[in-house]
């Protein structure tokens, strides 16, 4: 459905082959590992990690020959520091290598230098560490028991916060109770999620090159965000960030999971600067499995107040994100529930709010973003509620969306957001339109027959994208400037672009935003080309490296379009409206006459032209001559930081399940979409194909599985088992397009949806399908063995225990 | 340390590894051909895929000195010179069929490999060969969709439809 009937007349629109792809399909691509091969002089890291969950070191010994670095090696290095500013915030920092305990398996404590990384690997396993093992917290129902130990026992006694709850978010608005006082009908709903990995095929990685000349150290590293990670590094080192440069190279995908400060990085850069050496870590795929953030390990419990027509009056909720045992730089571990506490009722009109969303900490591997980051959950929490809504109160599934989704904008939401202009009642009418929902009824009936199930789920969605600093403000409550010192608040969220043109009149574009293969280059050519008159092959973009680029927070959270695409823009016009002045000169006409084509200024309506190359050259070459007495260069800043915008969606799953095996095949699967306007349409598509597909990933087939001592089990690609093509069907996709003021490219962020929307459509159709034998989904991944087990016991796939449940109980899923 | 010969891409490589490096590592580090990529090292995601006598092998499952006076096919071998790609590598960037592209490499191989030995592979078997590997990024629809169009570029007058896309 990507196809344009026509094709446009401007670059942007265009499903152009990427600018990107020429170098990777060679084999030419550069990832961090393949720069540390060609290093011969590179020296190799390895970690040596704790087999425990929790733990005091006793001794840590090594045999002579062996070089090993330990805490106290590292005694003058800062923790690392994610600081939020608000009251039920509990600030905890991370040690780079583990000091007196250790808080999870796969916690670094020490880490060898060797010659190669078959040396290192060697090496690592001489290294000897005593751990006198400590009780562990292994559930956030654990963690908030009475009696549970302290996940961290520095928390000042006077904190308000339960013991374990880093963060404890709500917002109450005052008619709630009253509305479920008076509400026809209140339907409940507990959702959960097993602990998921991001899983990007190529692990972390990091280089660290250290020249003698200058004593600085470049890092190169499969990153995100580059320039906070320079910060990151050198406030815990204490070095100006001028002593490090920061390069991402092509990465090998992110998802969220490259965002965050890794501590071996920290230890990395150390280790070079220490040693004035070359080094390099290659991570594992089990290492990555067991320190390289988890997420998605929550469960739900919320209600809906609804009048017996189905309108949602109020809803309330107790939300519960296991966060692990350290807080993720620089986002925090208040990530995932505030997240949840405010964009909860995602797109559904509801006047009233009264909901608790907390951080517990347990000895697991910390949380860190994955795309879509609460919201997977979020939607699966609000569809299921629309679903067991319609089945209590008699409503067509269908109707009962239609009538709760928002229609008029700007909405402004219980929780004190503003959604922009969108299409939620457009797209879930044009997913039902596409699954043919009175033909799947008779297919319904067909399969029944013949002793198969078939069944249907709906997921509606708004998704947040391109915030920049007033949303990640608003995760603190307000804080003045200190005269004589630096918040210690990180707050993201602008983005930066250098916008220049050469003297032969090609173009530069220097970017913050990092991309990691989303095609960002390509996209951006387009956009700019349009303003200039050029072609996209004349762009040069340079992202991803702190000495050649202009502060930036990197590509995240379906910003980079939206931000990075923005700034881009505004830099594209400035410099649009400066050639067409110099051109104007030259032609002797006004600069509103001058349009730009084809790589030249033109007359309007005229065969007067001038090229931008001869334009270009004379800027910089005969400056002296300039009619406009403007700068001797083409250059121009663009700066965009939006509050942010609202992409939206509905998609619709039909699925067939096998009751005897529990096995679920997705035979359709439906998008619509509204991402606003489409730059290219081809890496839209691609966008909602991969994170649909990390979607059905979530719902059917991947977790990770602690065992009973706190022990990773799901450490191999076997184990966490991803889809490959064989369980993946055909994605249809319809584009709705709706332009917000909110977005200054028009395009909405799109990098997400696809991993919001699918886990609830599944949920849901699997409940449809397992009507017949009494079985909902309320946990996911739904295997198949808990399909299994849950058809022949009659009984539901019930959420992880909550903390509310009043019953410290092992889960029985 | 063993000697051992290496045919890679056509070029005779002698080099020197310990009896326990993998294929994978002595072809980026000894080679320098650093298209072949590891994902995993236990032999599941096959980014590391390669053409060992012209069959698909992962890399990372395999010795190098197993791979003495093996021919061996990497990615960088796939194009017959800098200026023309194989018809899998023109399906991928036509088809928008990689993102990050650290998978690239090995469905490529793998790819390059089965249609240059199964020309008329249906699309079912095609897609079982495909369920060899792992992308995290595409979904694999667009992967899909290239393997289909270079299958029709490599056959040639086999299929007389052309391209959808």
């Amino acid at each position: 459905m990507s196809g344009a009937a026509t094709e446009p007349t401007t670059w942007t629109g265009r499903a152009l082959p990427r600018l990107e792809d020429p170098a990777i399909i060679r084999g030419w691509g550069t990832y961090v590992a393949d720069i540390a091969a060609r290093n011969t002089a590179c020296g190799y890291v390895r970690f040596v990690r704790s087999p425990l969950a929790s733990g005091r070191i006793l001794s840590i010994t090594t045999p002579p020959g062996v070089t090993v670095f330990t805490a106290a090696d590292l005694a003058g290095v800062q923790p690392i520091r994610a600081v939020l500013h608000r009251p039920d915030f509990v600030e905890i920092g991370t040690p780079i290598l583990a000091t007196d305990v250790v808080r999870f398996v796969g916690e670094p404590i020490a880490f060898v230098v060797a010659d190669s990384e078959a040396a290192a690997e060697d090496a690592a396993e001489l290294v000897e560490v005593d751990i006198e093992p400590l009780p562990a917290v292994l559930s956030a129902t654990a963690a908030l028991a009475d009696g549970a130990p302290l996940v961290h026992d520095c928390v000042p006694p006077e904190h308000p916060n339960a013991p374990n709850t880093m963060v404890d978010g709500r917002i109450t608005t005052p008619g709630a109770d009253k509305a479920f006082a008076t509400a026809d009908a209140v339907v409940a709903v507990k959702v959960s999620s097993s602990r998921q990995s991001a899983m990007p095929l190529e692990a972390r990685a990091s280089h660290a090159t250290f020249d003698r000349a200058t004593g600085r150290t470049t890092l190169y590293a499969t990153l995100q965000m580059p320039h906070i990670t320079r910060t990151g590094i050198a406030d815990c080192l204490g070095i100006p960030e001028d002593d490090l440069r920061v390069i991402a190279p092509d990465v090998g995908g992110g998802f969220g999971a490259k965002m965050t400060l890794a501590r071996e990085d920290v230890a990395l850069v150390w280790a070079a600067r220490h040693l004035r050496r070359d080094l390099a870590w290659i991570e594992t795929r089990e290492e990555n499995f067991l320190g390289a953030w988890h997420s998605r390990e929550q469960v739900y419990a919320i209600e809906g107040a609804f009048t017996a027509d189905g309108d949602l009056l109020a809803l309330r909720g107790d939300l519960i994100c296991d966060v692990g045992a350290y807080c993720c730089y620089p986002v925090t571990w208040a990530v995932e529930p505030l997240m949840a506490l405010v964009e909860l009722p995602g797109p559904y009109k509801v006047a009233e709010y009264d909901v608790r969303s907390r951080a517990i900490a347990t000895n697991k591997c910390p949380i860190a973003p994955y795309r879509g980051v609460s919201r997977p959950m979020q939607v699966l929490a609000m569809e299921r509620l629309m679903d067991r809504a319609a089945a209590q109160l008699g409503i067509d599934r269908v109707e009962i969306r239609d009538r709760n989704l928002i229609d008029e904008y700007p909405h402004r939401s219980p929780t004190g957001l503003v959604l922009d202009v969108a299409s939620h009642r457009e797209t879930l009418a044009a997913a039902a339109k596409l699954a043919d929902l009175e033909d799947f009824e008779r297919r319904r009936a067909e399969a029944r027959a013949r002793g198969r199930y078939l069944g249907i789920g709906i997921s509606c969605f708004a998704e947040r994208t391109g915030y920049g600093t007033p949303a990640f403000a608003a995760r603190s409550t307000p804080y003045p400037l200190q005269p004589d010192k630096a918040a210690p608040v990180v707050t993201p969220g602008f983005e930066r672009v250098i916008l220049t043109m050469d003297p032969s009149g090609g173009l530069t574009l220097r970017i913050g935003a990092s991309p990691h293969g989303q095609g960002l280059k390509t996209s951006l050519a387009q956009l700019v080309c349009d303003e200039l008159g050029m072609r996209p092959d004349q762009v040069r973009v340079i992202a991803s490296d702190t000495d050649n680029t202009p502060y930036g927070w990197g590509s995240y959270a379906s910003r980079a379009m939206v931000i990075a695409g923005g700034a881009s823009l505004i830099a594209a016009r400035n410099l649009a409206e400066r050639l067409r002045a110099l051109a104007a000169d030259r032609l002797g006409a006004l600069p509103d006459d001058i349009v730009l084509e084809d790589g030249k200024a033109r007359r309007s309506g005229t065969d007067e032209a001038v090229d931008l190359a001869v334009i270009a050259r004379d800027t910089y070459h005969s400056s002296h001559l300039l009619a406009d007495k403007g700068e001797p260069a083409l250059e121009s800043v663009g700066t965009y930081d939006p509050s942010g915008t609202f992409a939206n969606a509905c998609h619709i799953a039909e699925v067939e399940v096998d009751p005897l095996t529990g096995k679920v095949e997705i035979k359709r699967f439906l998008v619509a979409e509204d991402a606003g306007r489409l730059i290219n349409p081809a890496i839209v598509d691609g966008q909602i194909h991969g994170g649909v597909v990390q979607g059905i990933a979530n719902a059917l087939y991947e977790e990770l599985i602690y065992d009973d001592r706190g022990i990773l089990v799901t450490t191999s690609l076997m184990d966490f088992l991803p889809p490959t093509v064989t369980e993946v069907p055909d994605i249809e996709i319809a584009h709705i397009c709706t332009l917000s003021p909110a977005s200054l490219t028009g395009a909405k962020g799109v990098g997400e949806g696809g991993t919001i929307g699918a886990p609830a459509a599944i949920a849901n159709a699997i409940s449809d399908a397992l009507r017949p034998f009494g079985v909902e989904v309320f946990h996911l991944p739904a295997t198949p063995h808990r399909i299994r087990s849950a058809i022949r016991e009659g009984r539901d796939i019930s959420a992880a225990p909550h903390p509310a449940d009043g019953v410290e109980q092992e889960s029985t899923r | 340390m063993t000697s051992i010969r290496l045919y890679v891409n056509g070029d005779r490589y002698d080099i020197d590894v310990e009896p326990r490096r993998t294929l994978a590592d002595a072809l980026r580090e000894d080679c320098g051909l650093t298209g072949t990529h590891l994902g995993c090292e236990h032999g599941v995601c096959g980014a590391c895929t390669v053409l060992l006598d012209g069959q698909p092998i992962r890399a990372c499952l395999m010795f190098a000195v197993q791979a003495e006076g093996a021919s061996i096919r990497t990615v960088e071998g796939l194009a017959p010179d800098d200026t023309t790609l194989h018809p899998v590598q023109q399906a991928f960037w036509d088809n928008h069929g990689l993102q990050c592209g650290f998978c690239t490499p090995g469905f490529l191989t793998l790819i390059a490999g089965y249609l240059e030995e199964h020309p008329d592979a249906g699309e079912e078997e095609l897609r079982e060969v495909l369920a060899s590997n792992l992308c995290r990024c595409t979904g694999y629809q667009n992967i899909l969709k290239a393997t289909l169009c270079a299958q029709k570029a490599m056959c040639g007058d086999a299929f007389d439809d052309e391209s959808t896309e």
